[in-house]
């Protein structure tokens, strides 16, 4: 066994020194998110009667729940691990998924796992310096969640730093499975990134189920665990089990499964392709890399429309005369009737979502071009424009499609209101091309830093995601282009903002391809 | 129109590294041209300016007649172009990926692609992950000889290949210039150069310091000459152009500037020869020469 790990020390602290930025700011990042609420928070709610009063209004009401979660307490604590606690917890999981396949799946696939694994390194080294590593990330943000958020009651701040830690954990060992399955990290990540997409709509379809809180769908989440852990209101420590169990669990199938394969190869086998092809330009080898994300992102948006349709009925029902409910959904979704605001928070969630996949799909140019294989595309007869304009129709055109495929969803799920309900999600399509444009606008001018795009979709995320929820200034939503978009459907519809918006969006991407065309190639 | 490339003065910096310090380079229609250099000096990116990949910062280019930056698309129809160091998608097979390439260009021939497929020993059917680097270079090699283009600019295109496909590969190379096409070809494998190329250019630290036939290029250096004469010789020492005089009895090795081996042979059969051997200088030592105060400095 020790022969197994040799050199598994070297190679943690190999990892750690490459991540030395990357791991860092992803946990600055969500321990700020967490630390900075209890302020946030009494800022808003000064009284400890309107604290109370925010919880009773968001009990008992099944779409709020499906939103928001269930409150169990009134506490600054309580409320802090009611408002960031998921959040937090599927920040950690990113994080944690990204680490792990960064060091497996990633480095095989390059190849330089072979020139590693030459050396007096174990077999099983690579896989526990890459555990060990979100092992690390995940206990300082714990330390640091429960150091920070220790005024607000010990007990509770180690229950939510570790719930938080255990949700990285549940997916760090999820991704070491993925990581065997696969010869691409990209489809290991995507699939990692699945778990985590239906551990998320488990949760709120699980809480939109049940007006006692949680209903069985949400004990099928890690997610569902960290909310149900009750963070500041009487801890249920046993719930920590359930991660522990599911962390030890998934990586006895993770190391089992990497036992019994080749370096480099994987469980599901990559086949022969066509001796001959027919691609023929550069927006058919676009077309070609990209399908297979459209296509999961296609599915992922038509069911999570189905589901969200499906609640949308008994979130009209539940909510009642719920006063200050009703005050929330009409900062989220507008000022018409309670269905409408459902409809149109829900949409505007996806739309967020859909900022992810358009930052995704524009990057693709990214990685083309700074891993070479851009080049002899481009020594071919084939414009820069040319090269840019397959990916950008597909990352632009494709976010359309996604939004469209998610209305087409709640069609299926709640059936009414068809074009109202596909209207306003195609609305958001506006906001999401101002971030794509963005993403754009970086990789023409400067291609190093575009992946801060990705910084860009996340704070839009952030603040579309908290914001409503908590009073925040308008100034603040404003900064994200989703907080300027008409509430739909139910709301007025007014054009300017999103003509504004479809106008900044081609101004980015103009911006973006002018850069492009005069730049050296990257790589 | 004779001239396949002319480039005159090129720079290009990237920050504070002069990658390019007023390059020349003349390549003539039809002809195979080596582009010489060690690592580092700044063959790919003149490449990469040549194709349009870069800009240059000053300095002008001209690629079959056309601007490379201005009208890229036009001339790359024109151009087929291998990397030193081929990245694969990993979804696509070699075939789908020579066929894309072919079709990039002024479009593949069917017929040579089959035989060059062939001739290579490549498996178009297997995808990108699953190559080796050599046979990833295949993938690129094939694409680039079986496109129906004027001019091949070929970058460090056999560093992973075996010596089998290396004769392939310098096979393909004389039927191309048989074919009228004109390869630039750079290299630092100097037996391929010696072998294939009608002229060579030599940079150093992103300029030329040398540009001629093989044969121009060799008059410029020294011949060895070890030869085995009748009696002691006398005054080789005191000839312009001797290096390297090392005389034991009879036996005599020396190196002469190539401008003056007539003296030293007529001095030689003065004195009366039994044997003697005379080489002409190798690139290779064309090559040091012109890095040899690189290294000493």
């Amino acid at each position: 066994m020790s022969r197994q790990l040799a050199g598994t020390g070297t190679l943690l602290r190999f990892a750690l020194r490459r991540d030395r930025v990357l791991l860092p700011v992803w946990v600055a990042v969500n321990a700020l998110m967490v630390l900075s609420m209890p302020d946030t928070l009494r800022t808003l709610y000064a009284t400890a009667a309107q604290r109370a009063d925010l919880r009773h209004q968001m009990t008992g009401n099944a779409s709020l729940r499906a939103m928001v979660g269930p409150v169990f307490d009134d506490s600054l604590g309580a409320l802090t691990a009611w408002r960031v606690g998921v959040y937090a917890g599927a920040l950690a999981a990113v994080m944690s998924l990204l680490v792990v396949l960064r060091h497996t799946r990633d480095e095989e696939e390059s190849g330089r796992q072979e020139l590693i694994s030459s050396g007096m390194v174990g077999r099983r080294a690579p896989l526990t310096a890459a555990l060990l590593a979100a092992a690390v990330a995940n206990t300082a943000l714990c330390v640091l969640i429960v150091a920070g958020l220790a005024g607000q009651g010990r007990a509770g701040a180690l229950a939510l730093g570790l719930g938080v830690a255990g949700a990285g954990m549940v997916l760090a060992t999820a991704a070491a499975i993925t990581a065997q399955l696969t010869e691409s990290a990209r489809l290991a990540r995507g699939l990692t990134a699945a778990v985590l997409g239906a551990a998320f709509v488990l949760r709120a379809a699980g809480d939109a189920a049940s007006s006692a809180g949680s209903s069985v769908l949400t004990w099928l989440s890690p997610l569902g665990w960290l909310e149900n852990l009750r963070a500041f209101a009487a801890e249920r420590w046993w719930v920590l089990l359930l991660f522990a169990a599911a962390t030890a669990l998934q990586t006895l199938v993770a190391y089992a499964l990497a036992g019994r394969r080749d370096i480099g190869m994987s469980f599901l086998p990559t086949r022969p392709g066509p001796a001959a092809g027919r691609l023929g330009t550069a927006g058919a080898l676009a077309w070609r890399l990209q399908r297979g994300s459209v296509l999961g992102w296609s599915t992922g948006f038509f069911l999570a429309g189905v589901v969200y349709g499906g609640l949308t009925d008994g979130a009209a029902r539940l909510v009642g005369d719920n006063a200050r409910a009703r005050e929330i959904f009409q900062r989220m979704g507008g000022r018409s009737g309670l269905t409408d605001a459902f409809l149109a928070a829900m949409i505007g969630m996806l739309g967020l979502v859909a900022a992810l996949y358009v930052v995704s799909s524009v990057l693709r140019l990214n990685g083309e071009e700074t891993s070479g294989r851009a080049e002899p595309v481009l020594a071919g007869a084939v414009g820069r424009l040319r090269w840019a304009a397959g990916h950008l129709l597909i990352a632009f055109g494709g976010s359309a499609l996604i939004m469209l495929l998610a209305g087409l969803g709640f069609a299926v799920g709640y059936g009414r209101q068809i074009g109202p309900v596909l209207g306003a999600c195609l609305l958001q399509v506006a906001a999401v091309w101002v971030i794509g444009g963005l993403a754009v606008l970086l990789h023409g001018v400067l291609p190093q830093g575009a992946p801060a795009a990705w910084g860009a979709a996340g704070a839009a995320l952030l603040i579309g995601w908290i914001g409503p929820a908590l009073n925040v200034p308008r100034a603040v939503l404003g900064l994200s282009p989703f907080g300027h978009l008409p509430k739909l459907p139910g709301g007025h519809l007014d054009w300017t903002p999103v003509g504004v918006l479809l106008a900044l969006a081609a101004l980015l991407v103009a911006g973006g391809l002018a850069g492009l065309r005069r730049r050296d190639l990257a790589g | 129109m004779t001239q396949a490339i002319t480039v005159s003065g090129l720079h290009k910096s990237f920050g504070r590294t002069h990658a390019l310090n007023g390059l020349d380079l003349d390549v003539e229609a039809g002809e195979v041209h080596g582009f010489l250099g060690p690592n580092g000096a700044g063959k790919s990116t003149a490449i990469r300016v040549l194709l349009g990949l870069l800009r240059a910062d000053a300095g002008a280019a001209q690629v079959l007649g056309r601007d490379p930056w201005r009208d890229a698309v036009e001339v790359h129809r024109r151009i087929a172009y291998v990397p030193g160091d081929v990245t694969l998608w990993r979804s696509l097979s070699g075939g789908e990926v020579i066929d894309l390439y072919g079709r990039l260009r002024g479009g593949l021939d069917q017929r040579r692609r089959a035989e060059l497929i062939r001739r290579f020993e490549l498996d178009p059917a297997k995808k990108g992950r699953t190559y080796s680097k050599g046979n990833r270079q295949k993938v690129a090699l094939v694409a680039a000889f079986a496109s129906d283009v004027d001019l091949l600019i070929l970058d460090e295109p056999t560093s992973g290949l075996d010596p089998l496909m290396e004769e392939v590969f310098q096979a393909c190379v004389e039927e191309e210039r048989d074919r009228g096409r004109t390869v630039l070809l750079s290299s630092h494998i100097l037996s391929e150069v010696e072998e294939l190329c009608d002229r060579v250019s030599i940079i150093r630290k992103g300029r030329t310091v040398e540009s001629g036939s093989l044969t121009d290029l060799r008059h410029l250096t020294r011949t060895s000459v070890s030869a085995e004469l009748a009696g002691p010789p006398n005054g080789l020492a005191h000839l312009p152009g001797v290096h390297d005089l090392d005389v034991q009895g009879r036996r005599v090795r020396l190196q002469v500037d190539t401008d003056h081996l007539d003296a030293v042979l007529r001095s030689l059969s003065a004195t009366g020869v039994r044997s003697l051997t005379s080489t002409p200088p190798t690139l290779e030592e064309l090559f040091l020469r012109h890095y040899a105060d690189e290294v000493t400095a």
